[in-house]
């Protein structure tokens, strides 16, 4: 593999199966009770002390939810596709396994932006769901997911399958911005909704800082959660191999 | 290796294709008979109110000719994956791409097409205002081209899984969203007496992007779906 | 406390999109638990059926 030779030492390193499960192992917790912290901080001030919003009253507090999801959904997808990227061009068994277990964490994502924005909707708009240009590309994003899932868990060889799951999710990086642009002249040519759940951001710093860190511990969570599954993943396909066996001889009891 | 002339493997290539066509042309007819099948039954469904059936039939035909390329898209390369022919294009001194888009031509020609020759009549059941039928065969004819590239990409991904048909669709609906809201876009704007040459000119940018990228992605996916 | 929970007259509607919140991510962190469990116990048995094979060859 001459191409491999590119790539720095220690990201070598991290990329054999076995240094990146116990490296996993040991960062899993710290994201994961972090992220927990400041979901607790972020939701209390947002469902207690925010202030009520002047025209949604308490309706807009679902915003400490669906917003950072909505962002997680597109972040997701982008560190989906740089995993599929590197699956794709330096054969990396390990990138191949997280661009696999982003696809999940990312359509979680994606289905809670999906439902809060419709139990936000029905108050709001009076309806559960409108064929808004936001609410239509969200919907396109999960069906990518799916795609991406659905391929990977269709092919019976694990690494054919994330491989060509892998070329699909970057396809998909040169679709999502196709179906965005089309949705917004889909939308301006049949006189949609205009209803905006988001205002230009004129949001109140009490409701701000709330938001930010629901945004921050969305995150952590995204990466401990990929994490996990990776760990999972890698002994799925490295089943067989010496150090895989050696981590079910430790767990013979569990 | 010293390659042979591309222009004759391609030549070579087309006429393996129409020649498989040919021996198979009563297969050639069931997406036309599917096309009929959905564009009669949308009246029974709605009624036979003239003025609803003309104002909603441009997007129902282009649904139905979606619709009706996805099961031979779905097999496209399936025959050639069991009978072995797939690794020999593979194996060729040829580029994959080349191929890959050759095929892909061929087979927009035996399924696609003769859709599109078929739409008129399906036009006339539907009472498409004939002001529109033009714009609407062009849209497909730009469309169905563009569908059947990315088709064949998904199809070549799907090539070694199981229960693919649904998951063509699945994977084909994000990509084919575009494809349906500039195509319809473009007949509806036709008929509600706008310019359409914008949606039009959108589909034509998309399908030389297609035609650009799907033969390599084509065969990066084919290359995966042949390695161990 | 009361007032809290009725959400000013939207509690029908923020109550149940934080339950849909902490229910997916509960599922997305507990399931790969669950399925490394089951990957053990294949791994387990598999590792078992070669000691047994390899036994018999020595046998």
């Amino acid at each position: 593999m001459m191409s491999r030779s590119y790539l720095p030492h220690w990201m070598h390193l991290l990329g054999s199966p076995p240094v990146f499960y116990r490296f996993a192992g040991t960062l899993r917790p710290w994201l994961f009770w972090s992220a927990l912290l400041l979901a607790a901080i972020g939701l209390y001030g947002g469902l207690v002390l925010a202030p009520a919003d002047y025209q949604q009253g308490d309706a807009y507090r679902i915003i400490f939810i669906h917003v950072p999801c909505a962002w997680m959904s597109l972040f997701a997808y982008g560190c989906m596709a740089v995993a599929a990227l590197v699956a794709m061009v330096w054969r990396v068994k390990l990138a191949e396994v997280i661009a696999m277990e982003c696809a999940p964490v990312g359509a979680a994502f994606t289905l809670v932006t999906l439902i809060t924005g419709s139990l936000w909707g029905k108050p709001m708009w009076g309806a559960w769901w409108t064929w808004d240009a936001r609410l239509t590309s969200e919907l396109v994003l999960l069906f990518l997911y799916l795609g991406v899932i659905g391929l990977d868990h269709a092919i019976e060889d694990r690494r054919r399958g994330a491989r060509a799951a892998s070329l699909l999710a970057l396809v998909g990086v040169v679709n999502l911005p196709i179906v965005h642009y089309s949705v917004v002249w889909w939308n301006t040519l049949h006189q949609g909704s205009t209803v905006q759940l988001l205002g230009p951001s004129k949001i109140a710093p009490g409701m701000l800082w709330p938001l930010l860190t629901m945004a921050l511990a969305t995150h952590l969570y995204f990466f401990a959660s990929v994490l996990n599954r990776t760990r999972v993943g890698l002994l799925a396909v490295e089943g067989g191999k010496e150090w895989a066996r050696s981590i079910v001889a430790e767990n013979a009891h569990a | 290796m010293n390659a042979p002339n591309a222009g004759a493997a391609c030549r070579a290539l087309l006429r393996r294709e129409f020649t498989l066509a040919w021996r198979r042309r009563g297969e050639m007819l069931l997406p036309l008979l599917y096309a009929v099948i959905v564009a009669t039954l949308f009246p029974f469904a709605l009624g036979p109110d003239n003025a609803l059936l003309a104002r909603i039939s441009g997007g129902v035909l282009l649904v139905t000719v979606l619709l009706a390329m996805l099961p031979s898209l779905e097999s496209m390369f399936r025959g050639d994956l069991e009978d072995g022919s797939l690794e020999q294009l593979l194996l060729s001194p040829q580029p994959l791409p080349l191929l890959a888009l050759v095929r892909i031509l061929a087979h927009w020609s035996t399924t696609a097409l003769p859709l599109v020759v078929a739409t008129p009549l399906l036009a006339l059941l539907l009472r498409l205002p004939s002001n529109v039928l033009p714009v609407l065969l062009v849209a497909l004819l730009l469309a169905t081209p563009l569908l059947a590239l990315l088709g064949a990409t998904l199809s070549a991904l799907t090539a070694g899984a199981r229960r693919s048909a649904i998951l063509l669709s699945l994977m084909l609906l994000p990509l084919a969203v575009p494809v349906v809201i500039f195509a319809a876009g473009a007949v509806a704007a036709a008929q509600a007496g706008l310019p359409f040459l914008a949606p039009l000119s959108w589909l034509a940018a998309a399908l030389v992007l297609a035609l650009a990228l799907a033969p390599f992605a084509c065969a990066a996916a084919l290359r995966i779906a042949i390695e161990a | 406390m009361h007032d809290w929970l009725a959400m000013g007259g939207y509690a029908q509607y923020v109550w149940p999109a934080y339950a849909v919140f902490f229910l997916v991510f509960a599922w997305d962190w507990l399931a790969p638990r669950f399925r490394r469990g089951r990957l053990l116990k294949e791994l387990r048995g598999r590792l078992a059926r070669e000691r047994v094979r390899r036994e018999k060859a020595a046998a």
